[in-house]
């Protein structure tokens, strides 16, 4: 299916090229109307918001001396760039990204070849189940996370006492690894549903033609999955990439709720968190703020860019 | 269909009229004053309620509940004061942050006569934490302190008797070391880390700020003096000895009683809480009485054998938010809600200990706190945190250099904190 919405829109092209009909023009106005109040609203609160950072993060500006803001042109970004801890900050996010994401890809695609084989009768319930985490409030399952591996009311140390390197006084929260480990862990745990559910929505797409044929000319399983399966859902493999990606780079709550940064396990949002919302410095926060985002929209352009992802033939994909 | 439409329209309506209804208040004129709470036992909105009914209709007070962390309170209420907030009447304020409330004229000044009133009978500690820049900005409510629990059991084996003779840092870790047991400390990154450290500095006649009310960037700090090595030796001992437990690194105050409650319990610093905590385990079964027999209480211990200690100082003090409607109405509320029988009562019930020390001769407090007058002497001894309009940036700045305790040198730490403050106050670094 993926060929043919590769070339809608070349047909598209052409068919502008020829000049515009009329139905063709009331239906563009038509479908500027019907998006339009969608678009001012997305404008009102992700544009606005997004200047008013930018504009702010020129200013040296404490909540709590009001009297005292004064411009600061480009210094807050100079503070901030020159600073290790952002840099630090920095690694440790593009760490976790990294992971998370690859783990999950794997992870989520043999689950999605589980919930696509399963027989009919079982698919609603294998479906359901492995929903699960990705429906609990990621506070409430960084909070079940933190109490499990804690060292005074946690129970995987008792349960797991057998495994070389733990013990019941191995405190999980005390070290950058194992603390950055259980963060993982807990993300993994709670994000790989949403990869599998897209990777899922791009197998369904793979015509069986495809594989049954291949089958028929003696491919093995392994073949027909990495010549055959993959090729065609390479779409919704790229969108589930880039949308985790984006998602896992932005990482907030388990870090906050497990560590709050001790241990060299800051994030970018966390520092952008506490400084313009603990040390109420809105210049320097902001700075921070505009930095994430400029590393957010860097991650969408080398996916689209690089890596040719077509976000609305993989949206399709998803429908 | 339809109905599970209709009930749909049922659920969204009653969603957006109650919060409506609850907004429309008091219909007969009565001014209503919120008050900003700290989560506790009830006893903020009791003592509320019959300050309410005492009024007679001359005010009413309503409670609004703020977050559980106290950073987290300065946050919501820092926001709100800066945008001008005119709900805020009454605040329940850590007194770390009350200077910083101040400076910018967030809190509405106290009247002469007011202040008057409400400084008679105070604990030293808390008049102390109720002032910034030699003038009273907020009213004291209660005060807190940390004292030294002890094992009984474990303080005997050892030698030592605390409750007769003020016991050093370093006999507790001798003791604990040869007994194998654990002292029970804050070695998380969290305030509580702030409250030892200022604790142990002070106790061995430094600050931690040697000029708190001079402007950001020409603060000086005392960190780098023999106080500041003083405090880093002991935490990095206990640290690096293994005194506090594998759990040290992320123990907080919940996390030290479960601690000092359990086998390894030798000697904890906390505050009272841990007492009617402990009374409460016992009488759920949770516990055996033999615990709550075994337990003994002193004054928070010396660094030196010579010097007297300064323990921390906690607590809660009532800011009038300078934006309210009724400020004159909100001063006569707050001096309802600290009367010394309100004091005595919140302490008796909600285990917070009062500011006045009229309060600590109550029937029911010395019922409850057998420790009262320990208390008492500690909170007239308790050395308050740094009082700057920075203090967040200061005790944020520690908490980084001086985690985890294992990593804590006297060589090393207190200059590193030193620069690293230095820097983020004059705008130099990130915190």
């Amino acid at each position: 299916m993926t060929t043919v919405a590769d070339k809608r829109p070349d047909l598209r092209d052409a068919a502008a090229k020829a000049g515009r009909s009329d139905r063709a023009r009331s239906e563009a106005r038509l479908g500027w109307l019907l998006a339009g109040p969608a678009f001012v609203v997305m404008l009102a609160v992700t544009l606005y918001p997004i200047l008013q950072a930018f504009y702010d993060s020129l200013f040296h500006f404490r909540l709590t001396a009001p009297d005292d803001k004064g411009w600061a042109g480009l210094s807050n970004y100079a503070v901030v760039l020159s600073d290790p801890l952002f840099w630090q900050a920095l690694g440790v996010t593009v760490f976790i990204t990294v992971v998370t994401v690859v783990v999950e890809l794997l992870l989520g695609f043999a689950l999605a070849l589980v919930m696509h084989r399963a027989i009919t009768q079982l698919r609603g319930l294998l479906r359901t189940a492995i929903l699960v985490p990705y429906g609990i409030i990621t506070v409430v399952s960084a909070f079940a996370w933190f109490y499990a591996f804690d060292i005074n009311s946690g129970y995987i140390n008792h349960w797991f006492s057998w495994v070389p390197g733990i013990s019941t006084d191995l405190n999980w929260f005390a070290q950058q690894g194992t603390s950055l480990f259980v963060i993982i862990m807990s993300e993994i745990w709670k994000t790989t549903p949403f990869i599998s559910l897209l990777l899922l929505a791009g197998l369904s797409q793979v015509p069986t033609e495809l594989e049954e044929a291949a089958e028929v000319d003696g491919a093995t399983w392994w073949q027909r999955l990495t010549r055959v399966v993959l090729p065609n859902m390479k779409a919704a493999i790229m969108v589930a990439v880039l949308f985790r990606a984006l998602d896992a780079f932005r990482i907030f709550d388990n870090v906050f709720i497990m560590t709050n940064g001790a241990n060299g396990t800051e994030v970018l949002s966390l520092l952008a968190y506490r400084t313009s919302i603990g040390r109420l410095e809105i210049g320097l926060g902001s700075a921070i703020s505009v930095l994430l985002f400029l590393c957010v929209i860097g991650i969408c352009w080398v996916a689209v860019k690089l890596f040719k992802v077509d976000l609305a033939g993989g949206a399709r994909g998803a429908s | 269909m339809r109905r599970r439409t209709r009930a749909l329209a049922l659920v969204l309506g009653a969603a957006v009229a109650a919060p409506l209804a609850a907004c429309a208040g008091s219909g007969d004129g009565t001014p209503v004053l919120t008050w900003y709470i700290n989560p506790d036992d009830g006893g903020q909105a009791t003592i509320a309620q019959e300050c309410t009914e005492s009024a007679e209709g001359k005010y009413a007070i309503e409670t609004s509940v703020l977050p559980r962390d106290a950073s987290a309170q300065r946050e919501q209420l820092a926001r709100r004061l800066a945008a001008k907030d005119s709900s805020i009447d009454i605040m329940s304020l850590d007194p770390p942050f009350i200077p910083e409330m101040a400076e910018p004229g967030f809190l509405a000044p106290v009247p002469d006569d007011v202040a008057e009133r409400v400084t008679q009978n105070v604990v030293a500690g808390a008049l102390a934490g109720a002032t910034w820049d030699d003038e009273l900005v907020t009213v004291p409510f209660w005060a807190n302190t940390q004292l030294l629990w002890y094992r009984k059991s474990v303080a005997q084996a050892a030698g030592l008797d605390p409750a007769a003779a003020a016991v050093t840092w370093d006999q507790i870790m001798t003791a604990a070391k040869d007994q194998d047991k654990y002292l029970a400390v804050q070695g998380t990154k969290a305030e509580s880390l702030t409250v030892w450290i200022n604790a142990l500095i002070a106790s061995a006649g430094g600050t931690i700020i040697e000029n708190p009310e001079a402007p950001a960037d020409e603060v000086e700090l005392g960190l780098e003096s023999p106080a500041g090595e003083a405090a880093a030796t002991i935490i990095g001992t206990i640290g690096k000895e293994n005194l506090g437990g594998p759990g040290l690194p992320t123990e907080d105050e919940g996390a030290s009683l479960s601690i000092f409650q359990g086998d390894k319990g030798s000697f904890m610093v906390n505050w009272p809480f841990v007492w009617s905590a402990t009374k409460a385990g016992v009488e759920d079964g949770t516990f055996d009485q033999a615990l709550l027999d075994d337990i003994g209480w002193a004054l928070y211990p010396q660094v030196t054998e010579d010097q007297e200690t300064a323990p921390p100082y906690g607590g809660i003090n009532l800011g009038i938010g300078a934006y309210s409607k009724y400020v004159d109405l909100a001063y006569e509320a707050a001096e309802c809600i600290v009367t010394p029988e309100h004091q005595a009562q919140y302490f008796a019930t909600n285990g917070n200990p009062p500011s006045n020390t009229e309060a600590f001769d109550d029937p029911a407090v010395v019922e409850a706190f057998p420790m009262a007058d320990v208390i008492r002497e500690s909170l007239e001894l308790a050395v308050p945190r740094p009082q700057t309009p920075y203090y967040n940036e200061v005790s944020t700045g520690l908490q980084q250099t001086w985690h985890p305790p294992s990593a804590v040198t006297p060589e090393v730490t207190p200059t590193k904190s030193s620069d690293l403050i230095t820097a983020v106050l004059r705008g130099e670094q990130l915190l």
